[in-house]
């Protein structure tokens, strides 16, 4: 084709252009084999990928909304990449979830016709930012987490989600790296800045127990999912290594209890009465024994604040208004 | 003909160049053309797969499709000599050696990173990052001291 003009190839064909929503974008996972690993629950494989599917998917939907606000123009392309790689991993993960699922459901359904509580994404990724500093703590914290998560998903016994974690970790390096730098930067600024640093980890890190609380599904999915409880070390490691270079403090680690619990311990009325209007479990999505999905607070069983409704509203209007639009 | 294709974000190297191309065959269900994607996120495979599609179809290949292949992950160290030489000669200075990584946890990359970079237009051996994300997930922003200039990198991964 030209190598005059990089969009040539876009406009030329003889038959359609494909290059938006609704105009046939293809499956993510054309022609790899899809048959689930022997021994391996559908339902349980579905769940697990819907989790860490939608982690990515309402992360990168908080990242694009920064787009157009950040500080500079570089942080506008770096979020705006990194929000890119999370929406391609959320593809690839929503599509494998409704493949093991059997219903019919691709990538679009899962992402524009689900409800609210049917969402499995971790409170962390929901937040709004009240600011720049407050996005980088939430970013620090996300990317390192789900670095540590794809590095060991990368030894599944599902063979997708290998491919899926191997591919992941060279993203999210990347993404941990520059979240890392903006910390220090700003931690080891100037006053203002450490402020403002230290008030954003302060207020994320109440967050940091539901990440890795272990979950019914993972449990269930030995050798398939990871058990985030095993990269907690891990974590703490480069938390530790960055807040001290940033000059910061390291908040008193949350108890694994749940979050909604924390986060009234920690900070009273105040985010319980803007931001907690909480939808009800689903019945029977989470183990018994789990401690903090009696008391009412996990994203993993579908708990979550009113800010979902306000990004679903956004990420799914177009496409319920429209249903099966396509131009 | 699927090997002569160009990316369409990189229009001076074409797919076999940039190792996205894995594999061509025929089958009985018509040509096979194998690519594997760069970053999970690229918009750009969707363009990819259509003007593969399209070259094959202008070609007299009626009956064709496009395979994913991800595993194993694509890396900049299937990017050809002449593919390395072509992104040069367009002031896009191409990847090093991808980084190797041991057992452990991936290493945390605080400060300035220690790489060389030499500048595609003068030679400088010595450029500084701008921005570790560029005008696509696969490019960053570098400058030149030397000449001034401010250049693209294709990165290692």
């Amino acid at each position: 084709m030209s190598f005059d003009d990089a969009y040539q190839s876009l406009t030329d064909h003889d038959d359609d252009a494909r290059w938006a929503y609704g105009t046939g974008f293809s499956d993510p996972l054309a022609g790899v084999p899809t048959a689930l690993p022997d021994g391996v629950d559908g339902a349980a494989l579905a769940a697990y990928c819907l989790m860490i599917g939608d982690d990515a998917l309402i992360m990168s939907h908080r990242l694009q909304q920064w787009v157009t606000r950040a500080p500079e123009l570089e942080d506008e392309m770096a979020l705006a990449n990194i929000g890119l790689d999370l929406l391609g991993q959320a593809r690839l993960l929503l599509t494998r979830a409704g493949e093991a699922e059997g219903a019919g459901r691709d990538e679009d359904a899962l992402a524009y016709l689900r409800d609210a509580s049917d969402f499995r994404h971790v409170r962390l990724v929901e937040r709004a930012d009240a600011d720049f500093a407050h996005l980088i703590a939430r970013l620090l914290v996300f990317a390192t987490w789900r670095l540590a998560l794809l590095d060991r998903l990368s030894a599944s016994r599902d063979p997708v989600l290998a491919a899926i974690g191997a591919k992941g970790v060279k993203e999210v390096a990347y993404h941990r790296d520059y979240a890392a730098g903006w910390t220090v930067r700003l931690g080891d600024g100037t006053d203002l800045s450490h402020q403002r640093m230290q008030a954003a980890v302060d207020e994320v890190w109440p967050l940091l127990g539901e990440l890795f609380e272990p979950h019914a599904t993972e449990l269930a999915l030995a050798g398939v999912a990871v058990d985030p409880s095993t990269v907690r070390a891990e974590c703490d490691a480069v938390f530790s290594q960055v807040l001290h270079a940033a000059t910061l403090d390291t908040p008193a680690a949350p108890p694994a209890s749940g979050v909604s619990t924390t986060v009234s311990a920690v900070t009273g009325g105040a985010v319980l009465s803007e931001g907690a209007v909480l939808v009800p479990a689903p019945t029977g999505g989470a183990a018994s024994g789990d401690a903090s999905a009696r008391l009412g607070g996990r994203g993993r069983d579908g708990v979550h604040g009113a800010e979902l409704g306000e990004i679903l509203e956004e990420l799914q209007g177009l496409a319920r208004a429209n249903p099966g639009g396509v131009w | 003909m699927a090997a002569t294709v160009t990316d369409p974000e990189l229009p001076m190297v074409t797919l076999a160049e940039l190792g996205i191309l894995r594999d061509v065959r025929e089958t009985d269900d018509g040509v096979e053309v194998t690519i594997t994607p760069t970053y999970s996120g690229c918009p750009a495979m969707e363009a990819i797969q259509a003007d593969v599609l399209t070259a094959l179809r202008r070609a007299g290949y009626e009956r064709a499709h496009v395979r994913t292949l991800l595993a194993p992950a694509w890396t900049t160290d299937w990017i050809s000599a002449e593919g390395k030489a072509k992104l040069a000669a367009a002031g896009i200075a191409p990847p090093g050696p991808a980084p190797r990584r041991g057992s452990g946890p991936v290493p945390l990359t605080l400060g300035v990173r220690d790489e060389k970079i030499a500048c595609p237009r003068c030679g400088e051996e010595s450029t500084e990052r701008l921005a570790a994300f560029g005008a696509t997930a696969c490019r960053e922003l570098r400058r030149c001291p030397a000449c001034r200039e401010p250049f693209e990198h294709v990165k290692e991964i």
